[in-house]
């Protein structure tokens, strides 16, 4: 017991040194710059407080219950002896048919989890007066992240390199953005960055660096990166796919009502 | 008090579902598909109540908190009207939340690990190559939070500017050395965390929202697009610049 309120405590510790900048910079602000205070500022601090105590709390549970999983669950659905031989020749990349499908599920659910998005999606929702749906929102980047995550699994198996990936991503990317609803754009973009903290980064290294340290010619050095890359990169694409989806939905009922 | 304790138990249940995914993917692979039983069950069943109390409160956080300072420090510096004074806090913010950024310092130190492991680099350079690239990667983000709140100001259209800096990403990336490329990539990701982002949204939406003319949709998001765009570019160049001479 003492033990997990010493970890508790460190946790709440590190967390606090992390917020410590933001507040210095935002005091000095206050006090030297504007020479006036937050309205309502001890509910604000409070709020403060509730952010610091909820993420050290949500930091040491990952830690606790998800990570050592997780990170056990990469390193074993990759040892050889799991791999399957069924597939030859061409077709020998199917064989680690087990790792796609955990890649996707758990960059998907993850990403679910993610703190950052949920503000972003908190956000977004207020700012486009519910039009956009939290959960849609969040389901889309989550649906983006586990395709990521499954190319991105592939393209260490492949041994593919990491560029030309990215490249054609980008260039989808651009495409989608000259046909996607303006309003939506800074939004998907947006949401390729908040993906990639707290929950995911860690499963996801994990991941990377314990395929390519599995798999004969790969270096985890070099093919071991790369990961979080594809998982900033995708949720753009889905995003802009949903707003467009939801844009064609929104024409087709009016010309049918029409 | 009823009402406060239905409130709370609806949050922890919206929690709790958050978490939903999580578990279920968890406990397939582990007792289907591995066919193992779950090491210490006991931490794993605290753990997850603390992730769900966690996020409770820091959704709980976010809407007291963290939304009405962002918004409120958005509303004093357009208020204040001075472009230094914004441009400025918009720099710091970015540069001060990045430089002790725990995943950056082990993405750097990882990176310049593999940098000495491919003789790019001498290893008692190691540690000073490593400080260096922190340092370029805190000064993109700061400036791309500048860059990102002056297109707000100026209400400039954001695809120029990021399909721009995707372009320089692209090319940079078939001049930079090989061994570089993923990390940058992957710096990008590294650099928005947890308390950054909601923060910045908020100053970002806030600031559109007050700015005559701008939509706090259209104008208001894209700071941490910037934030993750730039360390990409930066960390090529850094790279570029120290394995060249």
């Amino acid at each position: 017991m003492s033990n997990f309120l010493q970890t508790l405590l460190s946790t709440f510790l590190d967390t606090l040194i992390d917020v410590t900048p933001i507040v210095v910079l935002i005091a000095f602000f206050q006090i030297v710059v504007f020479k006036k205070s937050i309205p309502n500022l001890k509910k604000v601090l409070l709020g403060v407080l509730f952010v610091i105590i909820g993420l050290a709390l949500f930091l040491m549970g990952l830690e606790q219950a998800l990570f050592p999983v997780g990170e056990i669950m990469a390193t074993q659905l990759s040892a050889p002896d799991f791999i399957s031989q069924k597939f030859v020749g061409e077709y020998a990349w199917l064989n680690y048919y087990w790792i796609y499908i955990f890649a996707f599920l758990i960059g998907f659910s993850t990403t679910i989890a993610e703190p950052s998005l949920i503000a972003v999606a908190i956000k977004a929702n207020e700012v486009s007066g519910g039009v956009i749906n939290k959960r849609d929102l969040r389901l889309s980047v989550a649906f983006g992240v586990g395709v990521a995550l499954a190319v991105g699994t592939y393209r260490i198996v492949s041994g593919t390199p990491l560029y030309l990936y990215i490249l054609v991503g980008y260039i989808v990317v651009i495409i989608q953005t000259i046909f996607a609803p303006k309003d939506i754009i800074a939004l998907a973009y947006d949401s390729g960055g908040v993906t990639t903290s707290t929950v995911t980064v860690p499963i996801v290294a994990a991941l990377g660096l314990g395929l390519s340290a599995v798999i004969p010619g790969r270096n985890p050095a070099i093919d071991g990166f790369g990961l979080i890359a594809f998982a900033s990169l995708f949720p753009m694409i889905t995003v802009l796919g949903y707003a467009q989806i939801i844009e064609i939905m929104i024409k087709f009922k009016k010309n049918k009502s029409a | 008090m009823k009402k406060i304790l239905l409130k709370s138990f609806q949050k922890i249940k919206t929690s709790f579902f958050d978490l939903v995914p999580i578990i279920a993917v968890v406990m397939f692979f582990q007792l289907a598909v591995l066919q193992q039983p779950f090491p210490n069950l006991t931490n794993v069943l605290v753990g997850l109540v603390l992730v769900v109390f966690g996020l409770m409160f820091f959704v709980e956080g976010l809407e007291i908190g963290l939304f009405p300072i962002g918004e409120n420090l958005s509303y004093d510096l357009a208020k204040k009207g001075s472009v230094f004074w914004l441009l400025s806090f918009s720099f710091l913010l970015g540069f001060s939340t990045t430089i002790a950024e725990p995943a950056l310092i082990a993405v750097a130190k990882e990176a310049a690990e593999v940098a000495v492991q491919f003789e790019l680099l001498p290893p008692e350079e190691l540690t000073s190559y490593a400080l260096g690239l922190r340092i370029s990667v805190a000064v993109s983000v700061g400036l791309a939070i500048l860059i990102g709140v002056l297109r707000i100001i100026k209400g400039w259209p954001i695809y120029y500017l990021i399909i721009g800096g995707y372009v320089v990403v692209m090319v940079m990336t078939v001049f930079a050395p090989k061994e570089i490329i993923g990390i940058a990539y992957d710096a990008g990701g590294v650099t928005t965390s947890t308390i950054t982002v909601p923060l910045v949204t908020a100053l970002g939406v806030g600031l559109a929202t007050v700015i005559q003319g701008r939509s706090p949709l259209t104008d208001g998001f894209g700071l941490i697009a910037f934030a993750s765009l730039l360390p990409m570019i930066f960390v090529m160049g850094y790279g570029m610049i120290i394995f060249a001479s």
